[in-house]
């Protein structure tokens, strides 16, 4: 099978690679990029583990093929910490202790970062409705949407 | 999955060129029935053509005459955020802010999901409701059907070889009128309908006669199904004629049993999903836009 050239924007550096075009994104992440941090829970778009930002848009990266995201701009996990310096998010989320097993972990870090990007006072049940494509077994939820709530107010101090 | 080739152009005659050479070919728009059917086998293809570079098909605009022109591989989450298509079409917003969770939302379209042609699909009883119509294209030129006539069975819908999905069309609608769409899910969010009503109803100059109505179901049968309702013209909008509306929409349904329903739970829930509804568009009608 021929494999195409594919040229994008990962987490602020251009970067290429080849893929068939029959294969997710979420496999080439995974797989061929060593990218590891984006979980396969599913692989039918229902859970969200895979959840990555696209042009600035939250989706299910086992719903997208790699050979789309062509010139596109792509965040995932990896790129949420500077360096050693955790993302709000992420340190709430260890914080509030909102991870259990930690699978569905970066998904719902990646779909939360894509809400308060857009919307820094997302109250609680807005928070709740947009974080429904994100499924977790271990932890009830509750905490997950303290995490979010104490990384808003942690952002809106550092942006005081 | 099994291997194909891939292209992604940007232009309807590329589109064309692509199409009547042999191959098995499927269209793709936000590819969240398409990915997941060629990943389970219950899909195959040699060529899978990406709509999405066609600008005419992403993107969206209400035109001179107020009718909203959707193409039709544009995200929903696009659309329904538009600060004018909330206002000016809540019924739509109501179908298309359903359809799966946000990651679902950012890619898939209304082509997609009428193409599709699940019974269930949110987006056909709403889009039947507000009187919408499907522009269809091919190499030799382009038709318009409403929406009503574009599905002819459970997966199956009326495009022919060599022929896609190009444009949803929403006509501006009518003065005092209001649409609501409502589905039932045994979950809050992120589930197929067990069955769903679109209601639309005009009402008269006086607001309290019904000028028209229009509703359609789904999931109640092996298409969405439009209720006819031409004899509730005329009669007041009160409690017993939304109740004989949803007494005729009962009497329409003819609903199957299986994982997520029976007969008599899809048939209740068609008239009281209807009677809801219809108490939703008639509110939207009283108010002042
Ligand atoms: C987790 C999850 C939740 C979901 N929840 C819902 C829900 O609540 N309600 C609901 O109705 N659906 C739901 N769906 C189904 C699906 O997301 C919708 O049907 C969606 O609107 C499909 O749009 P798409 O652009 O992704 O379609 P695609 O997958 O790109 O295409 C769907 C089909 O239409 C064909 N097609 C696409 N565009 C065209 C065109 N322009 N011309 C001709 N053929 C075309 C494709 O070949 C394919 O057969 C869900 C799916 C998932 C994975
Ligand atoms: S792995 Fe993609 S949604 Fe579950
Ligand atoms: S922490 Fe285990 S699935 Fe969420």
């Amino acid at each position: 099978m021929t494999r195409t050239h594919v040229e994008t924007r990962l987490n602020g550096v251009e970067r290429d690679f080849l893929c068939e075009p029959r294969q997710s994104l979420l496999e080439v992440l995974r797989d061929e990029l060593g990218l590891t941090g984006t979980k396969e829970g599913c692989n039918n778009g229902n859970c969200g583990a895979c959840s990555v930002i696209l042009d600035g848009r939250i989706v299910n990266s086992c719903c997208v093929l790699a050979v789309e995201i062509e010139g596109q701009d792509l965040q995932t996990i990896e790129g949420v910490a500077h360096g050693d310096q955790l993302h709000p998010l992420q340190s709430a989320f260890l914080d509030e202790a909102a991870l259990q097993c930690g699978i569905c972990t970066p998904g719902f870090i990646m779909a939360s970062k894509a809400l308060l990007d857009r919307e820094p006072d997302a109250d609680e049940a807005r928070i709740r409705h947009w974080l429904a494509g994100n499924l977790c077994r271990c932890t009830g939820y509750d905490k997950i949407v303290r995490a979010v709530r104490r990384a808003e107010t942690a952002m809106e101090e550092m942006n005081a | 999955m099994e291997a194909f080739d891939y292209v992604a152009p940007r232009t309807l005659d590329e589109v064309y060129g692509h199409l009547n050479n042999g191959k098995r070919t499927l269209f793709m728009a936000g590819g969240t029935d398409v990915i997941v059917q060629l990943r389970e086998g219950r899909r195959e293809c040699d060529l899978l053509i990406d709509l999405k570079r066609i600008e005419q098909l992403t993107s969206y605009a209400f035109d001179s005459e107020g009718t909203l022109v959707i193409g039709a591989a544009a995200p929903l989450a696009r659309i329904y955020e538009d600060v004018d298509v909330r206002r000016r079409l809540p019924g739509l917003v109501d179908a298309a802010s359903l359809i799966g969770g946000i990651q679902i939302q950012s890619r898939a379209s209304l082509g997609g999901n009428l193409c599709n042609a699940s019974p269930a699909a949110d987006s056909s009883p709403a889009l039947i409701a507000l009187g919408a119509t499907l522009v269809i294209a091919s190499v030799s030129g382009r038709r318009e059907i409403p929406v009503e006539e574009f599905f002819l069975g459970p997966g199956r819908n009326a495009l022919e070889p060599g022929e896609l999905l190009v444009e949803v069309r929403i006509p501006a609608q009518p003065p005092r009128s209001g649409t609501r769409y409502l589905r039932f899910i045994p979950r809050n969010e992120m589930d197929i309908a067990v069955a769903s009503a679109g209601v639309r109803v005009q009402l008269a100059p006086d607001s309290d006669t019904l000028e028209s109505v229009r509703i359609a179901l789904g999931a109640v049968g092996p298409t969405v199904k439009v209720v006819d309702v031409t004899s509730l013209a005329g009669r007041t909008a009160d409690s017993a004629t939304i109740e004989e509306a949803g007494r005729l929409a009962a009497e329409v349904a003819t609903p199957i049993d299986d994982m997520r329903g029976s007969i008599i739970q899809r048939r209740k829930l068609a008239r009281v999903l209807t009677i809801r509804a219809m108490e939703g568009a008639i509110e939207r009608a009283k108010e002042i836009r």
